[in-house]
């Protein structure tokens, strides 16, 4: 895992001997990055965000997310556990997230950071930035890594309205490396920062971090992993637990949609949720639609982070489970002077665009690339049926001229040309040279016969 | 060889939820062609603006879009009422839009000096009970 830099790493794949070369995926992903290419359903790593629809929309289970076994955590001396909030919202009943925090310590864990105690921490530092940067426009949340990488490849002229703080999760991987290491007086390499991730797409971010070269957190495991084996640990009396948690009402509730934009005690800003949503979203603030908010929280997750596809629960539960643990919480226990562990909270280096679906190396080519691309698309019936193994004719055409598919491959221009070849054979049927009684010319004559009648078979009208 | 790239579109007058497709589809291929970010936002900014301008005020129009090398030329035309006063209509804030279109959010009177504001060159010419053209240049 941690040897993999390529910034296009994604970790969705697709288990190929469970794959039926069907369409769902590729009518789901909303960037176009699959295609079925002899009859399976590969995932194109350049234009993949890692939203997770086609694990979602896969109805064979083909398609996977990546990420490590719990069992990582043998590899280190000494592991801290930074669960998510999602997780705390994963479990009935739930009135105390110290259940949980002891819970993972008696699993194996050593101690213990929530990311929800960081998020506060990068609420109080976006308030400071937004004050700071007061009437210079309407700037993007950059917690989901789905939403960074969308734009990164789709909406360039939104990439200087990220907010340049960093992600909750890397916030805590800094704090609990630091504090690991004083503590235990261990060398970095022994500690393992172990995050436990709703969604593939933080999976990847651990791989190829944005905003930074490389992330201080060393793994990353599932939510859905590791519920069933917290469940027998959770039995303990109130009384027995250790005070471990330390976060607010805001931190708990960064998990769901809305959450991050409540922690910035504004009433100017947008959420909005779902990859449809957003990507509408992004257009509109592109086109200086939405131009009076001061922020806008985008998260690649229907409910959010609770909606990623590694939870169990079902979102909208999960929301009102979170409602309940943030009841008798204070808004916020978190202060950056009480973490003199983190160093810098801002993001290190900027995330450069990078144009994937740019059809040529430059203007000239794309041009004409672009004009073969309407040519092709003129030809195609505009069905969008996907049975050539692209989402849309557009994206075959773009394939075709990319030089990755053939025309053939819709399959409806490949009936008219089976039918075109038909027509030919017929012309060659009545060629004079065939009207001759030698037992050789009739034999081959009867098989132009056969064969046509087979090819009229391909050309229902 | 091709040097240049036109794109037509129709803006149907009768349906808001439409207006804006113009403009992300010229994006969209802007962003094949590879063209400057700065200027695909100009121009995407100026389509959209235009656009609308023909739902609300003119029942609709027509948009040809010409990218090459060097700019972006747009034409957009409509067969609506006209404009009585075209340096008014230009003012910050001047607008005629009903009190129905405002309850929508349009209608701040921004549309036709942004289009300005967000091109290098910029024609307005409208005829009372004829029509409006707009043309735009974009450059790069
Ligand atoms: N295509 C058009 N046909 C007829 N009148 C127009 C047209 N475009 C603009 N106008 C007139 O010019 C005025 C100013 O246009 P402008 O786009 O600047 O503001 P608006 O459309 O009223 O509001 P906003 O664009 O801020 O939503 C309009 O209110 C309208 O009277
Ligand atoms: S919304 Fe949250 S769970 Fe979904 S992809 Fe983004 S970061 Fe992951
Ligand atoms: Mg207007």
């Amino acid at each position: 895992m941690e040897n993999n830099i390529d910034k296009f790493v994604c970790s969705v794949r697709l288990e190929e001997e469970l794959c039926k070369g069907c369409i769902n995926c590729i009518k789901h992903c909303p960037t176009q990055a699959i295609r079925v290419h002899k009859g399976k359903a590969r995932i194109i790593d350049r234009f993949c965000i890692d939203c997770g629809r086609c694990v979602r929309y896969c109805p064979h289970h083909a398609k996977v997310a990546d990420y490590d076994p719990i069992s990582i955590i043998s590899k280190y001396k000494y592991v801290v556990a930074l669960p998510a909030p999602a997780l705390y919202a994963q479990f009935q009943n739930l009135n105390n997230v110290d259940y949980v925090l002891n819970a993972l310590l008696r699993l194996g864990f050593d101690d213990v950071y929530e990311v929800s105690a960081a998020a506060e921490l990068v609420s109080h530092a976006s308030r400071e930035f937004l004050k700071k940067h007061k009437n210079q426009g309407t700037f993007i949340s950059s917690a989901c890594p789905s939403v960074i990488r969308l734009i990164r490849v789709k909406f360039p002229t939104l990439l200087p309205r990220l907010l340049p703080i960093k992600a909750p999760v890397e916030v805590a991987a800094e704090i609990a490396k630091e504090r690991a290491i004083t503590q235990t007086g261990l060398a970095p390499e022994d500690i393992g920062i172990i995050f436990i991730s709703p969604c593939p797409s933080k999976v990847s971010y651990v791989k190829y971090p944005l905003g930074l070269e490389k992330s201080t957190i060393n793994h990353a495991v599932a939510i859905k992993d590791i519920y069933p084996l917290l469940l027998p640990h959770m039995n303990m009396k109130e009384s027995q637990l250790k005070p471990l948690s330390h976060s607010g009402r805001i931190g708990l509730g960064w998990g769901n949609a809305g959450g991050e934009v409540s922690g910035l005690l504004t009433d100017s800003y947008l959420s909005a949720d779902g990859i449809t949503n957003i990507i509408r979203v992004l257009e509109d603030l592109e086109d200086e639609k939405i131009y009076s908010m001061k922020f806008v929280e985008l998260s690649a997750c229907s409910g959010g982070c609770v909606g990623g596809i590694l939870n169990v629960e079902n979102p909208y539960l999960a929301a009102h489970k979170t409602q309940r643990l943030k009841k008798y919480q204070p808004v916020s226990k978190n202060r950056a002077e009480h973490n003199p562990e983190l160093k810098d909270i801002f993001w290190e280096e900027k995330i450069e665009y990078e144009p994937v679906f740019r059809l040529g190396n430059n203007f000239r080519e794309s041009l004409n690339m672009l004009q073969e691309v309407e040519k092709l698309v003129k030809l195609f019936p505009g069905f969008d049926c996907g049975s050539c193994g692209a989402p849309t004719c557009q994206t075959l055409a773009e394939d075709i001229v990319r030089g990755d598919a053939q025309i053939n491959n819709c399959i409806h221009l490949l009936r008219t040309h089976v039918y075109e070849l038909a027509k030919d054979i017929q012309v060659l049927s009545m060629s004079p040279e065939l009207d001759s009684d030698h037992e050789d010319t009739q034999k081959i004559k009867k098989h132009i016969e056969e064969l046509m009648e087979k090819l009229a078979e391909f050309t229902i009208s | 060889m091709a040097t240049h790239h036109i794109l037509n579109y129709v803006v149907p007058g009768d349906d808001f939820t439409r207006a804006g497709e113009a403009s992300s589809a010229v994006k969209n291929t802007l962003k094949q062609l590879g063209i400057d970010n700065a200027a695909i936002r100009k121009v995407s900014i100026a389509i959209y603006e235009g656009e609308i301008n023909m739902v609300i005020h003119a029942g609709g129009g027509t948009i040809t879009v010409d990218i090459s090398d060097q700019e972006v030329a747009m034409i957009l035309q409509d067969k609506g009422p006209g404009i009585a006063d075209i340096s008014k209509a230009m003012e910050e804030g001047f607008s005629t839009a009903p009190d129905e279109i405002r309850l929508l959010g349009f209608g701040a009177g921004m549309g036709l000096p942004n289009m300005r504001k967000f091109t290098d060159e910029f024609n307005l010419q409208s005829t009372l009970g004829i029509g409006t053209t707009v043309t735009m240049k974009v450059k790069f």
